[in-house]
């Protein structure tokens, strides 16, 4: 069996630098909502209201939007489509990039406006490529340490009792 | 390539279904969906055409629970098995940590498996992975359709590897679960 750590991990501080950008963000653009989706689909972390809808599932579909939009762009001709705007009636969603490897999606209601969102959301990918620069840089030159044995046969007993006995 | 969420202690990793159309992948999740404890789960989310032929992918999350302080969850994702959705499939495998291949056993399938398989191999190395060192499980399935090709054929065909395959009838859950134990083990496994 091969033996492969995670890719990057994240830890408490990255988390902390983010949230206050986050925060910031939000204070200043009248967003509701921010979320950080990485481009395979796992939510890393949500700022402001609390989504009141499935997040997981949410972020799944962000990074396929996302992707499906990047092979649209090669295809026109374009490098990136480096943000997204969905617009609805009251309910709106800027998705942008940030270093290739995360995606920043904000909803926002009437009480923002779009050329705001646009602005501060462009100081904001600025601010958080720096920080997710540097957690992967630091992925890239430590690697993520594998976890513990213990951790992968609690994780095989349980893999049992869900999976096990059908 | 899966991602360790220190600050709020999770783990997800990403399982993907893989296989030529009409194979049975969705058929499979929507068994596992059913199935599993609904406070284990969440919402099955199809991207499907109206005739219900996957579109882009399905994707459904299963909860482990907390496991030495850690939320473990895998995320079940199929891509659309027909050919010329080739696009939105290599999407889907982005940042995949194992692959089940779900294979159609009816005799006259055995060269849309082939295609599948090699389409699989060769969307895994634009992302520079090696399925020999993936973990990767294969089904057999529709094993009660009276056409079916003996496993041993279907072995020669599909596995050079010898990883491990299961037989099995989805429409009836059968070999479900043990297909999708097995590539989450080796999952596990592989980030230990």
């Amino acid at each position: 069996m091969m033996q492969r750590a995670a890719s990057w991990s994240f830890s408490a501080d990255d988390a902390q630098r983010i949230n206050r950008l986050l925060q910031d963000f939000l204070h200043g653009s009248s967003a509701r909502c921010a979320l950080l989706v990485d481009r395979t689909g796992q939510l890393i972390t949500t700022a402001g209201e609390q989504p009141d809808f499935d997040s997981t599932a949410f972020a799944s579909l962000a990074a396929a939007d996302f992707s499906a939009n990047d092979q649209l762009a090669s295809m026109i001709g374009e490098q990136e489509f480096s943000s997204l705007f969905h617009q609805g009636e009251k309910e709106s969603m800027y998705l942008a990039d940030v270093a290739k490897r995360v995606i920043l999606v904000v909803l926002f209601d009437d009480r923002a406006t779009l050329g705001m969102i646009r602005i501060k959301v462009k100081n904001l990918v600025g601010e958080l490529t720096e920080v997710f620069r540097e957690v992967f840089d630091r992925a890239a030159t430590a690697p993520a340490q594998p976890l513990a044995t213990a951790w992968a046969d609690a994780a095989e007993d349980e893999i049992d009792r869900l999976f096990g006995s059908r | 390539m899966s991602m360790i969420n220190y600050a709020s202690r999770e783990i997800n990793c990403k399982i993907v279904y893989y296989g030529p159309g009409l194979g049975g992948k969705t058929t499979n999740l929507e068994y596992v969906y059913e199935k599993v404890a609904p406070n284990t789960r969440g919402k099955l989310v199809s991207l499907a055409t109206e005739t219900e032929r996957t579109l882009f992918f399905d994707f459904l999350p299963v909860d482990l629970g907390t496991i030495r302080g850690f939320k473990t969850r895998f995320h079940l994702y199929t891509v659309p098995g027909q050919v010329y959705y080739n696009a939105s499939r290599k999407l889907i495998l982005k940042g995949v940590d194992g692959v089940v291949f779900v294979a159609d056993s009816q005799v006259e399938r055995l060269d849309a498996n082939i295609e599948a398989m090699h389409n699989l191999y060769d969307n895994l190395a634009e992302y520079g992975l090696d399925p020999r060192e993936l973990p990767f499980v294969i089904q057999y399935n529709k094993r009660d359709l009276p056409n079916i090709a003996p496993v041993s054929e279907l072995e020669a065909n599909l596995n050079p590897t010898h990883v491990p395959s299961f037989e099995a009838v989805g429409t009836r859950g059968i070999g479900v679960f043990d297909t999708l134990k097995e590539a989450s083990k080796q999952v596990i496994k592989s980030l230990s």
